[in-house]
């Protein structure tokens, strides 16, 4: 592509004022015709506001949209998608009791007679546009009958039925697995083939590398750099993201495990639904170490950490800490037998939002001699000033430690639950999505404590979607898959192997 | 052992069955416009305030014009009204939609005490005449058909209209492209939103229409059933209206499955001074059905996903 494309989308100092938030400061971002552009930056760095304002969804306070070339006015998503312009949301904008079929159609439905939906004219529609781009799709099945890889592979079709020649994906390989992302890719380099331009929204900085050819870098609300995939590196783009230089590998020694802290033997339990998620785990937990699981999620991850946490119950096996069997112990006595757990909600489990964060840094701690006269009334000084230290410890960024949960930017809410956590030093930590949509700046904050957690002697049980985190904060991997344990690998294993063992392949017959 | 045949023989009296109809239909049209309101995101427990509006506007209308084609319009519109003050609150200024539910009906048996009192002072409303009732209606016939005849094709004429209503309902909700827009906006509005479809329009027309509905049902009862206006005639019958859609899963048919079954234990009631069960135990029923249904005993009964969640444009 030595010969520059027209510009497909050009956005032109672009203003938008949120109530104290300026979130887009005089943007300039231009996409060119069949190239695939990533769009960076921090979360409140502007980016979704952008492409929300290129869709209709939101309205710019000035500046100016030109699409192929003419000056666009875009009142809603009808006139982008008019346009031409697709957008692929972050979370999906599909209706799960619907089918795939009345999915894509939504909005521009085939129909016959006064006004009935025409399935047939529908089902041939989707047929001929799955086979036309490869992406092979059931109109027929229930939309959440289906894997997270082929819902989207639906949004897809859904904005290229809608005749989308520029499509916009917003952080789309969050919830993909690698196998998963990688299909996603080779669909997205044949859709520039056949003539589509692609804005990729993202912060990870690998993928970004891998599928873009150009990318465009925000921070607060400003665009700092634009850059040409193939020139430059992982490190430029975070230095340009967070401001200042990052440290992108975590930095550790070598473990040096203890004694065993956490025994979970042939542990089961059932899922919200009622259903089996966890059909036998067994593993040791060593002081001293961490010990990551990786897999899909709704493997059974989460309900583990329930269980060893205490807040969901096990129907059978034995979780013994130390010796001694806490499988049937309540959070409460968990606690206090020295068992700290960072939730994977952090809005919804690990925080009371409408507490301050003085408050929210004793909870489940309210009843300690510290903090309470015999469990009845609080310390309020000594309190204050157990906050104040965690605040100052854990660079929690707030004008006071009166100010409520809700008010801190979801960054600055995990470190108040890994500043509680932490701060009673605990034998075993659970940490289940610790860095969950945090910013690359407080992710290298956090995995610095969780490795200093282990280096003090704590045993520390890591759950993560991110693979990547997995694979560079753990000592040993232990790899989930429907509700088991298949493989327990070194951490220098490669991505490929933990992605194929993650999806129940690659598992040596009678292991596990 | 005299009660148990006694309960036979009033099961096989067509009599029953056609009052359990009415009965039912009473409750079916307020119960149809909840299915619609809620399918379209937006929780509707004030079809008791719209009925009991509809019904006084019915009956006052109808007494100043002698009109009771008129007067049912009177009776829709007022309901719709009070349908679009809920819409305006909960769609326009995203409030609590069971809050403003409860204040529109407070609101519904104040006004009307208020407005009979200021309107016909200490007296009676007054009697609407029997020429001015919505009328009966024998479909030629078919209302010789032994026993069904008598049933089906002997009724008011709000029985046929709220039977069209109820297959016009599930035909539009489960096969038209509306039906099918209304209940994206019921299940996720962020989706139909980004489709390019009016999720603000759908969910004011699926909130007026259950208005229009309640309105009707209130005219039925003042000017059909019975001939005048009493302060709170309905009666809770708005509230097991929305226990029948409940019961029936958000579905039309399952809320008139609900609707005869309710309006069976009215007409028992009503039609038999031989059996001596409590009105009191009988007007429990519905609500102790809908706690079954709601404890999952009777299978899940899920509502729609977005029900009773305001939408903000933009939000994930």
């Amino acid at each position: 592509m030595s010969d520059p494309a027209p510009l497909a989308v050009d956005m032109r100092g672009i203003t938008k004022q949120f109530p104290g938030v300026l979130a887009n400061d005089r943007v300039d971002f231009s996409v060119r015709h069949g190239e695939i552009h990533a769009l960076v930056g921090e979360n409140g760095a502007g980016k979704s506001t952008l492409m929300n304002e290129l869709y209709g969804l939101v309205h710019p306070d000035s500046g100016e949209i030109v699409v192929d070339g003419k000056t666009a006015h875009i009142g809603g998503p009808r006139d982008a998608i008019a346009l031409g312009i697709g957008m692929v949301h972050q979370h999906f904008m599909l209706i799960p009791v619907f089918s795939v079929g009345e999915n894509i159609m939504l909005g521009r439905e085939p129909v016959t007679g006064p006004d009935f939906y025409d399935r047939t004219r529908a089902r041939v529609a989707i047929n001929e546009l799955t086979k036309r781009y490869g992406l092979a799709l059931n109109p027929d099945a229930r939309m959440d009958d289906l894997p997270v890889g082929l819902q989207q592979r639906a949004e897809i079709v859904k904005v290229l039925y809608r005749g989308a020649n520029i499509l916009i994906l917003d952080e789309p390989t969050g919830v993909l697995t690698p196998q998963e992302t990688k299909e996603l890719f080779v669909v997205l380099r044949d859709l520039v083939k056949s003539g589509k331009t692609i804005i990729f929204i993202s912060h990870k900085l690998k993928e970004v590398l891998d599928i873009s050819d150009r990318i465009t870098v925000m921070r607060r609300g400003r665009v700092v750099g634009h850059l040409i995939t193939r020139d430059t590196n992982e490190e430029e783009i975070a230095t340009l993201m967070v401001g200042r230089e990052v440290l992108l590998r975590v930095d550790k020694k070598p473990a040096t495990p203890g004694a065993v802290m956490m025994q979970v033997e042939d542990l089961t339990a059932s899922s919200d639904h009622g259903v089996p998620a966890l059909k036998g785990v067994s593993f040791d937990l060593r002081a001293g170490e961490i010990l990551g699981i990786a897999g899909v999620e709704g493997n059974g991850q989460s309900e583990l950490m329930e269980v060893l946490a205490g807040t969901r119950r096990a129907t059978g096996g034995r979780v013994l800490l130390g010796g001694r069997d806490i499988t049937t112990m309540d959070a409460n006595t968990e606690r206090d037998a020295g068992v700290a757990f960072i939730p994977e909600d952090r809005r919804g489990t690990g925080l009371v939002l409408a507490f301050s964060i003085a408050e929210n840094t004793i909870l489940g701690r309210e009843r300690a001699p510290t903090f309470s006269w015999r469990h009845f009334v609080l310390r309020l000084v000594a309190i204050r000033d157990w906050a104040r230290r965690l605040v100052k410890e854990f660079d929690v960024r707030t004008p006071s430690i009166d100010v409520a949960a809700r008010n801190l930017s979801g960054g600055n809410q995990q470190k108040v639950i890994v500043a509680r956590e932490m701060g009673s030093q605990p034998k075993v930590l659970l940490a289940a999505q610790p860095t969950r949509g945090v910013d690359i700046g407080a992710i290298e904050f956090i995995h610095r404590q969780i490795v200093k957690e282990r280096d003090l002697g704590a045993a520390v049980l890591l759950v993560s979607a991110e693979l990547d985190e997995v694979r560079s904060l753990s000592d040993r991997i232990a790899v989930m898959y429907e509700g088991r344990i298949v493989s327990i690998e070194p951490p220098d294993t490669p991505e490929e192997r933990l992605g194929l063992l993650m999806t129940g392949g690659g598992v040596r017959a009678g292991a596990a | 052992m005299t009660a148990i045949t006694d309960v036979l023989h009033l099961l096989i009296t067509a009599n029953l069955w056609q009052a359990t109809l009415a009965a039912a239909v009473l409750l079916l049209l307020p119960a149809l416009g909840g299915v619609i309101s809620e399918r379209s995101g937006v929780v509707n427990i004030a079809m008791e305030g719209m009925m009991l509006t509809g019904a006084f506007f019915g009956v006052t209308a109808d007494l100043a014009w002698h009109n009771v084609w008129l007067a049912t319009a009177v009776a829709m519109l007022a309901g719709g009204l009070m349908a679009l003050i809920h819409a305006v609150v909960s769609i326009r200024f995203r409030a609590d939609q069971i809050v403003s539910g409860i204040a529109i009906n407070i609101f519904a048996a104040g006004i009307t005490v208020f407005l009979v009192n200021r309107i016909y002072g200490l007296q009676d409303v007054g009697h609407v005449g029997q020429s001015e009732l919505l009328p009966n209606l024998n479909i030629p016939g078919l209302e010789q058909i032994p026993f069904f005849g008598k049933v089906l094709f002997q009724q008011n004429v709000v029985v046929y209209v709220a039977l069209i209503v109820l297959v016009l309902t599930h035909l539009v909700l489960f096969r038209t492209r509306l039906g099918l827009r209304i209940r994206a906006v019921g299940e996720r509005p962020q989706a139909a939103d980004t489709a390019g479809i009016n999720v603000f329009m759908l969910r004011y027309g699926a909130v007026i229409t259950s208005g229009l509905l309640s309105g009707l049902s209130g005219a039925f009862l003042a000017i059909g059933v019975s001939n005048t206006f009493v302060p709170n005639m309905t009666d809770g019958r708005g509230y097991i209206a929305l226990a029948a859609m409940i019961f029936g899963k958000w579905t039309p048919f399952g809320a008139f499955v609900a609707c005869l079954i309710f309006g069976l234990g009215e007409a028992v009631y009503a039609n038999n001074s031989t059996i001596h069960i409590s009105p009191y135990l009988l007007s429990m029923l519905p609500y102790l059905l809908t706690l079954i249904v709601l404890a999952g005993l009777v299978g899940r009964s899920t509502p729609p996903a977005a029900d009773g969640l305001p939408y903000v444009p933009g939000s994930e």
